[in-house]
């Protein structure tokens, strides 16, 4: 089964009906083209020209740009260098009082203030789109979630050169 | 009782003739086996040598109808045995499942149910092997085995194995192996899943790789042991002759494959199987994921400061469950948890095969769902579970009774890390952010007024809880768990007829437990119970997490709601009931109050230990939600319509949160969105972010000053301590995040 470019629109815009969905996108085996067709998506839609290499999430790509790589998010800022941890470059609330993590569930259904555990909610310093959310003890390193080996990728997995390679 | 001469299938007892050692293929002793096999992989990295896969490309069809039937077979067994068993968490939840095994104890096919199990009877054979069980306690046909012991092979105690050796012509060709989750194991306190016991003494029955039976029948002195060890030992002895009739069947089915297609082929067919599950994995690596190192956490909560009733264990823990992950440039995956806890005084201790089950189980959901499900994706991992970490004490005496309770918040972290490499490779539609853990929710049992009969507590609805989102949609509410793909909730009256002294009052959805997100997590639901005509009723309640969360959301995603308790004594119920009233729910935590008088016991904790109960006491117990994905401020107003209208979240939730204000019609569950309202909230929770909000920087410089303070709870005190003490790389890597001294520790005096 292949699915059409249209059905990965969909399937990003999370407006791909549950039918189709089950039918076409889900079973195996999948459509071997999916990267790329995504890829293709995702370039369209982003009001910059740097070439995306891989998404990170719905709102962050690592690009390579004039400056070589870098992890920049959808609205443009650029955060630090592909190999870097972005979050450390992000703005940060962490909810570990009562009255602040009150407003994301009823009373007893968040973290006992007495344990010190906190909600850690990462920001794009630009536009305040949400990147992350770490559920994690206080004094918890911020972990770098993904490291991806863009070279292996392209060059081994697809048998590409790398869109940025010399 | 009366006990008939077990004899399946028609194979009378006296028909089998001794076998001598060696009893492994072509003269081989199953040691030789087993060292040939692991020199092979080491050798050639496949397994048994294998590099092409002769009877599958030269004869397709024979090799796939092969596998068919042994599956079927294995299918077969559980659909017809588990009619045998009383209860219903085997009959009416399905927790049963039959495995096939190589002689060296490589596992070839396994039935659909508790899946998780596929390495543990692996284990279980390899030890038997390597005790050289061949010579001294001799495997003979019809003989039969047992195991719970979870250092040798098990997940947790209540779990028990059956195995049978099948023989063909004087030579072992295989293991059956059938396992079935006990209502009640003997133990410290009442139920499956124990929360008190904190080490192995405390935990009840075990079987130690025991021959239970010969020549196809039990033995009586072992079926009097474990009918006197458990409270339910009419249960118990159903389940036995389930997991035997099935391990027969399967012996019967398999004799007539190879009757009919020749030892040889099925011997090779075997290596092939195994060989093609470990290849399917590698090449689903390479057609799914991205290369990288990918990395998460997860933490387990041990609120027993107040609870625990052992001195040792009257504290609050907090286990450290980190996951590293590396997909290879090869189409290998290797998984590392260095930096795991220690062991410690609580029932959540897990060994190293109860966590490749559930590993395992964890890759036949989202990487192999329609591939060869065997060994050959425990070959293809590399997996390192560090000696003497919670995660693989190596050590018998700890209580192993709950290793779920290490096993589900690890495996969040593992599913997170495989769901970033699915989106990093476009497949959206297979990120799974996680679920919630199971926990049980209700265990124990009590006396019926009437018969003065014991009737254990354990309803299995526990495997309907909230999955996490995907990346293209909000995570199935009040339909997963992540241990049986194959959840059901159970009919009410199938529970009450087991648990007579407990009516249900309502089931119904528990708002406001689904993770927030762009796409949110499935949500829970909750349900509200009596104690009725019944003494002596001991109850504890064990969901996880309560104090903390377990597992983060995704991309933006937060984790779901965490769990509570509450229970009411002393009720006014008995006058309620004479006017036909009574409460139905907690939905919002404090809503029981207005419905009821009595001593109402509501703690942040999702747990309380064994408690006495009442007749009209209540009992009040929920599912938790599924984390979130995505940004909230990204999720369409429609589904926030629905959210609202089918109570998954509450109107001041969804204002908070996802900024979405208007008019619920509490009657016709109607809501009208007003859009002026709802843009000004948005705006305002775009202006609270940039205002609430901190460089990463700063904040990370705040709170190096505090952990050089050591300004912190206990329990994370204890954690980075107990990290601390075992001294692995995780200890310098988290001193150089924080720039501190090589010499810097966090101890708990
Ligand atoms: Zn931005």
């Amino acid at each position: 089964m292949s699915t059409d470019k249209s059905q990965i629109e969909k399937l990003i815009d999370g407006t791909l009906p549950w039918p189709e969905l089950r039918d076409d996108v889900l079973p195996d085996p999948k459509d071997p083209e999916r990267f790329e067709t995504t890829i293709e998506i995702l370039q369209e839609r982003v009001d910059w020209d740097d070439r995306i290499l891989v998404p990170l999430n719905d709102h962050l790509y690592v690009v390579a740009g004039d400056d070589g790589r870098t992890v920049k998010a959808e609205c443009g800022h650029e955060l630090c260098s592909a190999d870097e941890n972005w979050k450390l470059e992000c703005d940060i609330r962490a909810r570990e009082e009562q009255e602040e993590t009150a407003e994301l569930y009823p009373e007893l259904m968040t973290p006992d203030p007495d344990w010190t555990f906190q909600i850690r909610e990462y920001f794009c310093p630009e536009c305040y789109s949400l990147l992350d959310v770490e559920a994690v003890p206080a004094g918890y390193p911020i972990l770098q979630k993904f490291e991806p080996d863009i070279d292996t990728f392209y060059e081994e997995w697809l048998d590409q050169p790398v869109p940025d390679g010399q | 009782m009366s006990q008939e001469p077990e004899t399946t299938q028609g194979i009378a007892s006296d028909e089998y003739d001794r076998v001598e050692p060696p009893i492994g293929w072509d003269g081989q002793t199953l040691q030789e086996m087993l060292d040939e096999s692991e020199q092979l992989l080491e050798d050639t990295g496949r397994y048994h040598g294998r590099e092409r896969l002769e009877m599958k490309e030269d004869e397709p069809f024979q090799y796939e109808r092969m596998f068919s039937r042994l599956r079927g077979a294995l299918v077969n067994a559980r659909e017809t045995a588990l009619h045998i068993s009383a209860s219903a968490i085997v009959r009416e939840i399905g927790e049963l499942a039959f495995q096939l095994y190589t002689p060296e104890g490589d596992c070839i096919a396994t039935s659909t149910g508790i899946i998780v199990h596929v390495h543990t009877g692996s284990l279980a054979i390899k030890y038997m092997i390597e005790e050289g069980y061949e010579h001294g306690r001799t495997i003979q046909p019809g003989d039969i085995f047992c195991n719970n012991d979870n250092d040798l092979g098990n997940v947790h105690t209540a779990d028990v194995h059956t195995l049978i050796p099948i023989f063909y012509d004087d030579e072992l060709i295989a293991w059956a192996d059938g396992v079935t989750h006990e209502v009640d194991i003997g133990g410290s306190t009442r139920g499956h899943d124990q929360l008190a016991s904190t080490t192995r003494y405390e935990d009840g029955l075990y079987a130690t790789c025991e021959k239970i039976g010969e020549n196809d029948e039990v033995y009586q002195d072992w079926r009097d042991r474990a009918e006197r060890g458990t409270r339910t030992p009419m249960f118990w002895d159903l389940d036995e002759k389930c997991r035997v009739a099935g391990a027969h069947m399967i012996r019967e089915a398999l004799t007539d494959l190879v009757d009919e297609v020749g030892v040889e082929r099925y011997k090779e067919f075997t290596r092939e199987a195994i060989e093609e599950g470990r290849q399917t994995l590698e090449s689903r690596v390479q057609e799914r994921l991205f290369p990288g190192t990918y990395r998460d956490a997860s933490f387990m909560p041990v609120p027993f400061k107040e609870e625990g009733w052992n001195p040792v264990s009257q504290k609050n823990m907090l286990n450290h469950l980190p996951v590293e992950m590396e997909v290879g440039g090869d189409g290998g995956l290797s998984l590392d948890m260095t930096g795991a806890s220690p062991p410690g005084p609580h029932p959540y201790n897990c060994a190293e095969g109860s966590m490749q089950g559930g590993l395992w189980v964890s890759l036949t959901q989202c990487l192999l769902h329609d591939g060869k499900v065997n060994d050959g994706s425990y070959f293809a991992v590399d997996a390192n579970f560090p000696e003497g970490s919670v995660v693989n004490p190596q050590d018998p005496s700890l209580s192993y009774h709950t290793a779920w309770g290490s096993i589900m918040p690890t495996y969040q972290a593992v599913w997170k890390n495989i769901s970033r490499a699915f989106f990093a490779r476009g497949f959206r539609e297979e990120v799974n952010t996680g679920y919630s853990e199971s926990g049980d929710t209700m265990s124990g049992g009590g006396f019926n007024e009437v018969t003065d009969e014991y009737f254990p507590i354990a309803p299995f609805d526990l495997s309907c809880q909230g999955m996490g989102a995907s990346a293209s949609r909000d995570g199935l509410d009040y339909a997963y768990t992540m241990w049986n793909p194959e959840t059901d909730m159970g009919d009410i009256e199938e529970w009450e007829l087991i648990e007579q002294g407990l009516p249900f009052l309502s089931r119904h959805i528990k708002p406001n437990t689904a993770g927030h997100g762009k796409y949110r997590g499935g949500s829970g639901w909750e349900t509200l119970r009596v104690v009725d005509r019944s003494y002596d009723m001991s109850l504890y309640k064990h969901v996880r997490p309560g104090v903390t969360n377990s597992t983060s959301g995704m991309h933006g995603g937060y984790p779901q709601a965490t769990n509570y308790s509450v229970r009411v004594h002393n009720t006014d119920l008995e006058e309620q009931f004479e006017d036909a009233e009574y409460p139905i729910s907690d939905k919002v935590p404090g809503d029981l109050e207005e419905d009821v008088d009595g001593d109402v016991v509501r703690t942040e904790r999702g747990i309380y230990f064994p408690t006495t109960f009442e007749n009209h006491d209540l009992v009040y117990y929920h599912m938790g939600g599924g984390p979130g994905y995505g940004d909230p401020l990204d999720r369409p107003f429609d589904l926030l319509k629905e959210d609202l209208e089918k109570e998954i979240y509450t109107p001041d939730v969804v204002e908070s949160v996802y900024g979405v204000v208007g008019d619920l019609d509490e009657e016709e569950r109607e809501f009208e969105i007003d859009h002026d309202a709802t843009e000004e909230r948005r705006e305002e929770i775009r202006e609270q972010r940039r205002e609430e909000s901190q460089s990463v920087r700063s904040f990370i410089d705040e709170e190096r000053d505090r952990l050089v303070d050591r300004d912190l709870s206990d329990p994370a005190r204890r954690m980075y301590s107990g990290v601390f003490d075992r001294g692995d790389d995780w200890s310098d890597e988290f001193r150089e995040f924080w720039d501190l001294p090589e010499n810097f520790e966090i101890n708990m005096e």
